[in-house]
């Protein structure tokens, strides 16, 4: 889409700002609207737009493959090790109250944490999706 | 109506799951509408036209009659208005979900996580152990599709097929020795053909 400067030029005003909102959606999440999920899935749109206007190398070049599926499972071992870890502190698995001295601030810290497991593996499932599509199909 | 042009199809239902998500707005559930509207209209919309990229844009035309199919849907769907007369008006405070485990969330949640979207805390804090057997789910779909349409490697050539260096030069496919890769085929991604 190389000759499509209208694409162009709005993809590159626009996907700053939708980076941003996924990152307000991500964590701020526990004030309004949103989370993890939501905030995974608009940061993988705006991945996946890039990746459609300027071309799937170009994407590549920025998140490679081995990148994107090292993330898949990140996000995932860091919500399964907040359980670990809440067990370790003398908890009960995902009990998050035990992660900080004041149970409610330890709530707070166990919630943002998780949240963010989620955010980095639907981003990254989501971009490694696409990128699997598309490369399959050229 | 019929649309015989899956590109119609898929354009459809991404403007079907966006007007499903300002119904869910007009119904106050902000979280469900955000979620619907990035994943049924925004992702899944490209995952399909993705897919009618690698497979094909028009349906076949089925041998078969469509009078089963008809019918059955019909029967599902009077079954399903059916059960819809039982349940209790929209909002209605007797509602047995209403009664639950609700109205603790609302009344304990902000005291005992510290978190104003109740959403938020009953999602990852009540109900961690769902959250992440849902993660799970999508953790393992993203590997299912890794491992069905990723490329192999190929220890010939030593590195990963994933290598950016193999695939962004456009000119010089002659020179490549991945002449499997470069399969006559649409241009889909923006590789400016």
């Amino acid at each position: 889409m190389r000759h499509h400067v209208i694409l162009r030029v709005i993809a590159k005003l626009g996907i700053p700002f939708i980076f941003v909102f996924a990152l307000y959606v991500q964590f701020h999440g526990d004030f309004g609207p949103g989370g993890g999920f939501q905030a995974g899935v608009i940061f993988g749109a705006a991945f996946i737009l890039y990746a459609l206007i300027f071309g799937l190398d170009n994407a590549l070049k920025v998140a490679p493959m081995n990148f994107v599926i090292f993330f898949i499972a990140a996000g995932l071992l860091l919500f399964a090790g907040v359980g670990v870890a809440t067990l370790f502190l003398g908890g009960k698995f995902l009990d998050y109250g035990v992660l900080a001295i004041d149970p409610v601030a330890g709530q707070h810290l166990g919630i943002l944490l998780v949240e963010l497991g989620v955010g980095i593996t639907v981003a990254a499932v989501m971009i490694a999706v696409f990128f699997t599509f598309a490369d399959r199909g050229r | 109506m019929r649309l015989r042009n899956l590109f119609g199809v898929v354009m459809l239902s991404g403007i079907y799951s966006l007007l499903m998500a300002s119904i869910f707005v007009f119904l106050d559930a902000v979280d469900v509408a955000f979620t619907e509207a990035a994943v049924g209209a925004g992702i899944s919309t490209i995952l399909m036209l993705g897919t009618l990229a690698l497979t094909t844009s028009r349906e076949k035309i089925p041998m078969h009659t469509p009078l089963l199919p008809l019918v059955v849907t019909i029967v599902t769907g009077a079954m399903l208005v059916y059960g819809t007369w039982d349940m209790p008006a929209f909002g209605s405070a007797a509602a047995p979900p209403n009664h639950h485990v609700a109205p603790y969330y609302l009344e304990q949640g902000m005291m005992e996580t510290g978190v104003p979207n109740i959403v938020t805390a009953v999602l990852a804090s009540y109900r961690g152990y769902d959250t992440l057997g849902e993660l799970t789910v999508i953790f393992t779909a993203g590997i299912g599709v890794l491992l069905l349409l990723g490329r192999r490697r190929e220890p010939k050539y030593g590195s990963s097929k994933f290598d950016v260096a193999s695939s962004n030069a456009v000119g010089d496919t002659a020179t490549n020795s991945e002449t499997k890769s470069d399969r006559a085929g649409s241009s889909y991604g923006g590789t400016s053909a």
